[in-house]
């Protein structure tokens, strides 16, 4: 038992519905919810020790043993995952803080985004599948608020979409976890696996496998991210960014999770068949990323590239692949956070997001020039920054576990995503500056340090791979080994 | 205001009402042991308020109870939290209940339970809700 797990979820929840009671203190709002992600950033660090030292954390709530009541387990991948979404989430609302309109900020916007964090982070800790089923709503509903919330033409239109596609994948969700209860009699994710590996993963478990991928490819936008574009495009920057670094992680987290603890004795199936969408994914995400001449198209395509890679590496099932995954998710919860705001702001200083508008903002924002050009470096995966080490380990992964033309995607689309970023660069930052000072159409104050601290921190994370090396060979050894997960929750009796 | 000639409907409301808040009471109260309990509790006497913005009208019961609903929700919702949180300083895990049996003055021996500020906070929290929904539905012309 330990108290701490339950913290990440439970703090956003109380400051979230202070704020509701206190409405119209924005400046309490935005000191509360700075307070908390900055709480739970040391919550999940502490965690992180308490987990190297001791292994799995777990906490039955209300004294209800598992899996009989509701369990909470924080093992390395998850609280990691915590930590990262704490952070990104921080910086953020930092530049929420200076970008975001007053009407916003008045009709709940940061309680909304702690309710978010909540179902995030109960998504990432929970050890039962209906729970994570609950916390994906908790997270959703917060999502839709924020994305539909100012009510202008094409957020709307955009919104409609998002809330409808999310009902029918929940609804499917909710299907198949009918189907899993009734073949397995339990939905504690641990005890699933007991049971799991004593039947065999055969038949109709399969199916029911499939349809849980269907459902999370759709919440994660793995290959079936038809939605992904226009509703990312539609919200304002500092949601786009939250909602690109954190909500189509947790679908990732579940596919992950679920493959790798109960559905993983299949992995000629299940695992190749996760491989062929990601390469899809990757495929037709960087199509997207090239061929559009607008920044938040060619970003959004970039989140949908992202997400591919991630699963490539988990595809190939062995140590080393996991392990670029685990770094490259690290990695591109940071650089996708970074790369829309610097978009965003790029829009909000032009005016437009038409590339073929726009040049030499260089002379005026030479800080916001270099700090994209890192950004896109880190994002195309070049040696010192962070996203090289996941690039390599997926690769060699791949290779290791034989799908040679799974790798082979990934290292061409990674050029192309360099293309497509370099584009915008290039047409943005490049050449005779056609805007004057005076003419802007808005100002860059108060956003850069937000963005400057996640361009330090995608430096770190890539200088300082050393440092989380040993965490991160923890979540991957976790994932590959089963049965320490099940002996943290189930006790070692079993049932 | 209601231009129709309502006082059947007025009179049988006055009455209703009070019946049905009394046996939203009970539905809260017997939810311990028995069905019933703080969703369906607050839920009922949503019903009765919802009556009343029927037979009167919005603007005037919201003079008669001024009270901003959302707040109410946040109340219930902080109320069930802590519950679970008292736990947690007792040094259990989260949302570990406690139970006692007192002897009341005019109750005799009575079952007392922390649950039960649990269950009043889901009742505040679904009360809060549903009337900020209709209201909000409402009000839209």
């Amino acid at each position: 038992m330990n108290n701490w797990v339950v913290l990440p979820i439970v703090m956003p929840v109380i400051s979230g519905m202070i704020m509701v009671i206190f409405k119209n203190n924005i400046w309490l709002h935005r000191f509360l919810s700075l307070l908390t992600l900055g709480l739970i950033g040391i919550v999940s660090v502490l965690l992180l020790e308490q987990i190297e030292t001791g292994g799995i954390q777990t906490l039955y709530l209300g004294g209800w043993q598992a899996p009989f009541g509701i369990t909470l387990v924080a093992d390395m991948f998850a609280v990691l995952l915590v930590l990262v979404g704490a952070v990104v989430t921080f910086c953020c609302l930092c530049y929420a803080f200076s970008s975001i309109e007053k009407d916003r900020e008045r009709h709940y916007f940061y309680s909304l985004c702690l309710f978010l964090i909540a179902g995030v982070n109960g998504s990432f800790l929970t050890g039962d599948i209906f729970n994570l089923f609950v916390c994906f709503e908790v997270m959703l509903v917060a999502s839709y608020v924020l994305i539909s919330i100012g009510g202008t033409r094409i957020q709307l239109r955009e919104s409609f979409k998002y809330i409808l596609i999310n009902m029918l994948s929940s609804t499917l969700f909710l299907v198949a976890i009918a189907y899993l209860y009734s073949l397995m009699g339990t939905l504690n994710l641990a005890h699933l696996s007991v049971r799991v590996a004593d039947v065999g993963q055969g038949g109709v478990i399969a199916a029911v496998a499939l349809l849980f991928l269907i459902v999370f490819s759709i919440k994660a936008g793995l290959f079936l991210f038809f939605w992904l574009p226009g509703s990312y495009g539609a919200a304002p920057t500092a949601i786009a960014a939250i909602f690109a670094s954190l909500l189509t992680k947790v679908g990732i987290y579940a596919i992950i999770r679920l493959f790798s603890l109960v559905f993983y004795h299949e992995p000629a199936f299940t695992h190749q068949f996760i491989g062929i969408l990601a390469g899809v994914t990757m495929v037709l995400g960087a199509m997207g990323a090239v061929a559009y001449w607008d920044i938040k198209r060619i970003i959004t395509y970039n989140v949908v590239v992202g997400i591919g890679f991630i699963l490539a590496g988990f595809a190939s099932f062995t140590l080393v692949g996991m392990r670029g995954s685990m770094y490259y998710l690290l990695h591109d919860m940071i650089i996708k956070a970074l790369i829309i705001l610097l978009g965003g702001t790029i829009i909000h200083l032009t005016g437009t997001g038409r590339l073929r508008n726009m040049s030499g903002l260089i002379h005026l924002h030479p800080r916001l020039g270099w700090m994209f050009f890192i950004a896109a470096l880190s994002l195309a995966g070049v040696p010192p920054l962070s996203g090289f080490p996941g690039k390599v380990f997926i690769t060699a992964g791949t290779f290791e576990a034989g799908y040679f033309w799974l790798g082979g995607i990934g290292l061409f689309t990674s050029l192309l995503v360099l293309y497509s970023i370099m584009k915008i660069f290039m047409s943005v930052f490049w050449g005779y500056t056609n805007l004057a000072k005076d003419n802007e159409k808005g100002t860059a104050k108060g956003l850069l340090p937000s963005m400057a601290f996640l361009t330090v921190l995608t430096i770190a994370l890539g200088l300082g791979v050393e440092g989380i090396h040993s965490y991160v060979d923890l979540a991957v050894e976790g994932l590959l080994n089963p049965q320490a997960y099940i002996g943290a929750v189930l006790g070692s009796g079993g049932y | 205001m209601k231009q129709i000639n309502d006082v059947v409907l007025r009179t049988a409301t006055k009455a209703a009402v009070v019946i049905i808040l009394t046996f939203s009471v009970s539905l809260f109260i017997s939810g311990h042991h028995r069905p019933g309990g703080g969703f369906i509790g607050g839920l009922a006497f949503v019903a009765a308020i919802i009556l009343l913005f029927l037979v009167y009208d919005i603007e005037s019961i919201k003079k008669n109870i001024p009270i901003d609903f959302k707040i109410i929700a946040g109340i219930g919702v902080l109320t069930s939290v802590f519950t679970g949180v008292a736990g947690m300083i007792m040094g259990k895990p989260f949302l570990s209940q406690a139970f006692d049996h007192v002897n009341l003055p005019i109750f005799g021996e009575t079952e007392v339970a922390s649950a039960v500020l649990f269950d009043i906070g889901v009742a505040l929290a679904v009360i809060g809700t549903s009337l900020t929904i209709i209201t909000s539905i409402g009000d839209d012309r």
